[in-house]
């Protein structure tokens, strides 16, 4: 008893220091535009206040910093973690649930192979290229093997976080975004040709495609010195588009499946694509919800709309499908999640909830036409859609985001009309504007590096093996040894 | 020695074994097999492709018993699995030449 009373004191006295500690952070924050400013804000007054008083107010200062820094440093290493659980097993379950059989394995290799691929090539150089000042196009050099990358806060992104932790965040973007293109390529390409093509691939288009939307003095950044203000909140230009539209583009290069489409290419699990999706819809929260970089109000309106834009989506797919093709799958509600949660991406720390809702449905009908109509009226085989979920979704919601952002959610342009419905039509043109480039960077960039992946070590395997999976073409194992 | 060979419904399987147990008929092997007689397969659609999946889920059950029982099992067999639609199976009827317990070498008749 004695011992339980005096922990709850102490926990009162925490919890009160705390809050003083929170609220004090507040005003700070309030008053300096650039919270990072290393300067003290109490020089001119200094004389006036005795010295005790001066070094007690500098603690409190102190406490203050640190409480906010602990405070979104938490939200900021969970929301990493998210990201990451985004990719492995999220996607991996979604994509490998879908494929054959004997390509559940390499599919979800895919996914999995590159949260180590990407992880080192972002140490030793992806970071410095997408995040350091260079050029508006690519980074410089400064930060190669993560150096000068340390507990400091880098002011320019994120103020209130070591730099480390928005260097880690940063990574699990760079990761699923090429994770998000094997579904184009699934039950045919090469395993080390998909290794090379996902290398270059992070060289050649994300990594400039993320500097300038992104890194400071990025062509298209939206508030450190852009030449194009675009929004792009959690990445619907530089995550969903450049992906989806290098999907089409591996589709159209490597060719159909052997068989397709006569052949039955049924999902041999929606049961592990279900659970792979849901996946996915939490991980999106540390996504969208974290790309407000704290754990201030903004990260709150960014989780909320991406919440009800899924669920609008789910409802929009599933009723579209239900009237066109007679019943209401799982498979299409799954979906449906999936495209509304890219739609929603770049818009989520712009709109408030109930255009949220509109860009969902919308990315679900939208969607649902493109997969089922559009694609088998051009015959491309995007074998798991990653076009028409990613790349439509995420082009549909990158323009919406210029419709419906509104200063009442995200006021960075300080009073200044944000989107269209602020009355601001000339966003919806600097999105259009940031569309066009991405479409462009990866449709000539995917084509360069499948023409070289094709002459190191050729794209595709071979019909032989194609035919046996790539469980035990490539891996040499098979995912269900039911008998052992 | 007669094998009595039945394709039935998955779903009427608990009431075969059942049945079969009621006249004393306690061995069976059981397989899970996939085919189609008359029987039309059905539809899938997975994001707009339409799949016809004309194998379908079917169960085989393979008794040997003495030829003196044949019609009397075949009669229990066939009304515990009949649903009176497209689909229910077919038993089919092959002559056993001889049999062996492996634990104790009985033979033929004994064995089963």
């Amino acid at each position: 008893m004695n011992l339980l009373s005096k922990r709850t004191h102490i926990l009162t006295r925490l919890l009160l220091t705390l809050t003083l500690a929170l609220t004090f952070a507040n005003v700070t924050l309030a008053q300096t535009p650039a919270p990072a400013a290393g300067e003290t804000p109490t020089a001119a007054p200094a004389q006036a206040i005795p010295a005790d008083i001066a070094k007690k107010l500098d603690d409190l200062d102190k406490a203050a910093k640190s409480a906010q820094m602990a405070g979104d440093n938490s939200w900021m290493l969970t929301s990493s973690a998210l990201v990451l659980m985004m990719t492995g097993p999220g996607l991996a379950l979604f994509y490998g649930g879908l494929v054959r059989e004997k390509n559940v394995l390499g599919t979800m290799m895919h996914s999995f192979i590159l949260m180590a691929t990407v992880s080192v090539i972002w140490a030793v150089v992806g970071y410095s290229l997408c995040f350091a000042e260079g050029s508006p196009f690519i980074g410089d050099f400064r930060y190669v093997f993560l150096r000068g990358v340390g507990a400091e806060p880098n002011a320019d992104y994120a103020g209130t976080i070591p730099q480390q932790t928005w260097m880690i965040y940063q990574l699990m973007f760079a990761i699923i975004t090429p994770a998000l293109i094997s579904g184009a390529f699934a039950e045919r390409m090469k395993f080390s040709a998909m290794l090379l093509f996902m290398t270059l691939w992070s060289f050649i288009v994300y990594f400039p495609m993320a500097h300038m939307v992104w890194g400071k003095g990025g062509f298209l950044q939206g508030t450190l010195g852009g030449v194009i203000p675009a929004w792009d909140f959690a990445g619907g230009t530089v995550v969903h588009i450049t992906s989806g539209v290098s999907a089409l583009v591996c589709a159209l290069y490597i060719g159909k499946r052997k068989g397709y489409p006569n052949e039955s290419m049924r999902p041999h699990s929606v049961v592990l694509s279900v659970i792979g999706a849901c996946l996915l819809w939490v991980g999106w929260f540390g996504f969208n919800a974290g790309s407000a970089l704290n754990a201030g109000p903004l990260a709150t309106s960014a989780f909320i709309a991406t919440h009800f834009a899924t669920a609008a989506a789910v409802l929009g797919w599933m009723f579209i499908e239900w009237m066109v093709a007679g019943k209401p799958s799982v498979l299409g509600a799954i979906s449906g999640a999936v495209a509304g949660l890219v739609a929603i991406t770049p818009a989520s720390g712009f709109v408030k909830p109930m255009p949220a809702m509109l860009i969902g449905f919308a990315a679900g009908v939208v969607c649902y036409l493109m997969v089922s109509k559009v694609k088998q009226m051009f015959g491309y085989d995007d074998a798991l859609d990653a076009f028409g979920v990613h790349g439509i979704g995420g082009t549909l919601g990158a323009i919406l985001t210029g419709v419906f952002a509104t200063k009442e959610v995200n006021d960075l342009r300080m009073g200044k009309p944000m989107g269209l419905v602020d009355g601001d039509a000339g966003q919806v043109m600097n999105q259009l504007i940031a569309v066009a480039i991405s479409w462009g960077i990866a449709i000539v960039g995917t084509l360069v590096i499948l023409k070289i992946c094709d002459l190191v070590c050729g794209v595709r395997v071979n019909g032989e093996d194609e035919t046996l999976g790539l469980d035990l073409s490539m891996h040499g194992e098979e995912g269900y040894n039911l008998e052992s | 020695m007669i094998k009595l060979e039945a394709i039935i419904q998955p779903h009427k399987l608990e009431n075969v074994k059942a049945a079969l147990l009621e006249i004393g008929v306690d061995g069976m092997t059981v397989t899970e097999v996939r085919g189609h007689g008359r029987q039309k397969g059905h539809k899938e659609t997975y994001r707009g492709m339409e799949y016809k999946v004309d194998l379908l889920p079917k169960i085989k059950l393979e008794i040997v018993v003495p030829n003196s029982r044949q019609e009397e099992i075949i009669r229990k067999l066939a009304d515990a699995a009949k649903t009176g639609a497209i689909g229910d199976g077919k038993i089919f009827v092959t002559d056993v030449i001889d049999a062996v317990r492996i634990r104790n070498d009985d033979r033929g008749e004994a064995a089963i």
